[in-house]
């Protein structure tokens, strides 16, 4: 493990950029793989995007991870954080679908796999899933819903959330452009599918600018009662 | 344990944690379960939840430190009045959070402390009331319910649970008001309020009460005004002020104000 710290030398100007002394290796069961993800709810919508780039410390592992998973037809779940456990949770929540699916002969609706994943995430309270997850999809009337996580299950429904690494860059932008907050005297549009689309291509595009863990490219899988559409945008590769 | 035997299939068996970690001197904090020398049992990951990790999560769990949360009784009932910020270290989270959870139709709890630990716990008390109800024909008294919580959380004392909550109720011997911590307290009170803006909050509400009698509009616009002073005043309160009034038919939730909207009214009043 590099440990970066600024080391002073003897004309008082900072010196090397590694830390040289002794460090205390031990072994973590976490690593952080970066990603962002990104949901908006509209009155008859979903969206759920994510970047497509895996990356671990300064190397980038792939190009083409998404970071979306198809859960039902009428929703989808995005996981960043440590990729290890976004792939045991989707599984375990895939098998959970399935056993809801046998024992009550119907789909389970978004609001039930929001409280679902809640339980699940707090059965790991004390050895908790390294991962950041944001539900997208309709509910029981056909409308969006947005439901965004903490790792250990803290849940709420919302209208627009980011999540993962380019979270905080991101979500002052949703809360600006979809919210209205932080605006006088302006009227506030409801949201429809192409300019949330459009919105969202735009976010990525400004996070990967500045943030090293978003990028390469932007899956977005748009939700409606038709089914689920998915679309990729290419993003910077650097 | 609780946890276990509520998430049946997937938990590991805590109970040797429990009984392990007893013997130990209770020297260590709430945010840091420093779990060494687990011996033969597969979870044997120290798990340091302070962030001393090199290239490791900066914060993986979202503890809501920042909070304001307040309870007090009346002429008639309790009124209840939380604010609604999250935040992870200095990055605000959300300003929409339903720090009020609804028990049942005459019992609230509130939030303060680990987001996800008091949603939990608070919606297992929920059954628990509810199979109260069943197995004695009658509603449960906010002393019983307030115990079964602490009772719930005692179990994991120490292994770093984070739970400031206020159960707050109306049961057949009038309002009740109970405040009970994943430290193991439980405490019967008038007024109470948790969190990082909580000793604005006391200002307030302290001076507030000093005219006996309050009608339920009054005690309203105290409640109110206290969690607005404190979102002033600490960083980490802000948002929204839930309002929520307990009488004898159960409780009823009154407003929800934008503390922007507020500065603004109270502005308009001085003047």
């Amino acid at each position: 493990i590099m440990f970066t710290t600024q080391v002073y030398g003897d004309n008082g100007k900072m010196k090397e950029y590694h830390y040289t002394g002794p460090v205390e290796h031990r072994f973590s069961p976490y690593s952080f793989n970066g990603g962002t993800v990104l949901a908006v709810a509209g009155e008859d919508f979903a969206i759920v995007a994510s970047d497509t780039r895996l990356s671990e410390g300064y190397s980038i592992h792939s190009r083409d991870s998404p970071k979306c998973y198809k859960l039902t037809n009428t929703t989808v779940i995005g996981c960043s954080g440590f990729h290890g456990d976004c792939l045991t949770l989707t599984k375990i929540i895939d098998a959970r679908l399935k056993m809801y699916k046998h024992s009550n002969n119907k789909s389970m609706t978004s609001g039930a796999i929001a409280a679902m994943l809640s339980t699940i995430l707090y059965g790991r309270r004390f050895f908790p899933y390294y991962v950041y997850n944001i539900i997208g999809g309709l509910d029981e009337e056909g409308k969006g819903a947005v439901y965004s996580f903490d790792p250990v299950g803290s849940y709420q429904r919302d209208t627009y959330k980011a999540g993962g690494s380019a979270s905080a860059m991101l979500q002052p932008l949703l809360d600006n452009q979809i919210g209205y907050k932080n605006m006088e005297g302006v009227q506030h549009l409801p949201l429809n599918q192409e300019k949330a689309v459009q919105l969202v291509k735009d976010v990525f595009i400004s996070a990967a600018e500045r943030d090293v863990y978003t990028g390469d490219a932007l899956r977005i899988c748009i939700v409606t009662k038709e089914g689920i559409k998915e679309e990729t945008v290419p993003l910077r590769k650097d | 344990m609780a946890l276990a035997s509520v998430l049946q299939s997937e938990s590991v068996d805590f109970s040797n944690y429990g009984r392990q970690r007893r013997g130990f001197a209770s020297g260590l904090t709430e945010t840091e379960l420093g779990l060494e020398s687990v011996g033969g049992d597969s979870l044997s990951f120290a798990l340091r939840t302070s962030c001393s990790n090199g290239d490791g999560p900066d914060r993986k769990i979202e503890f809501l430190h920042g909070t304001t949360t307040l309870a007090f009784k009346f002429q008639h009932g309790v009124i209840v009045a939380v604010d609604s910020r999250a935040t992870a270290g200095s990055y605000i989270a959300s300003q929409t959070v339903k720090k009020v959870i609804e028990i049942n139709p005459y019992l609230l709890g509130t939030m303060a402390g680990g987001a996800a630990d008091c949603s939990f716990w608070e919606r297992l008390l929920a059954r628990q009331c509810r199979v109260y109800e069943l197995r004695n024909k009658e509603r449960i008294s906010v002393a019983a319910a307030s115990k079964l919580l602490a009772n719930m959380v005692y179990q994991y004392k120490g292994m770093g649970l984070s739970m400031g909550t206020m159960v707050c109720g109306w049961d057949k011997t009038g309002p009740g008001l109970y405040y009970v911590d994943s430290e193991g307290n439980r405490v019967c009170g008038d007024l109470f309020a948790v969190g990082s803006g909580s000793m604005y909050a006391y200002g307030i509400v302290d001076s507030g009460l000093k005219q006996k009698d309050l009608t339920v509009e009054e005690a309203c616009d105290l409640g109110r005004r206290a969690i607005y002073q404190a979102t002033y005043r600490d960083a980490y309160s802000g948002g929204q002020v839930n309002l929520y009034h307990v009488h004898s038919e159960g409780w009823t939730r009154v407003s929800q104000s934008d503390v922007l909207m507020l500065h603004q009214q109270y502005q308009a009043e001085k003047a």
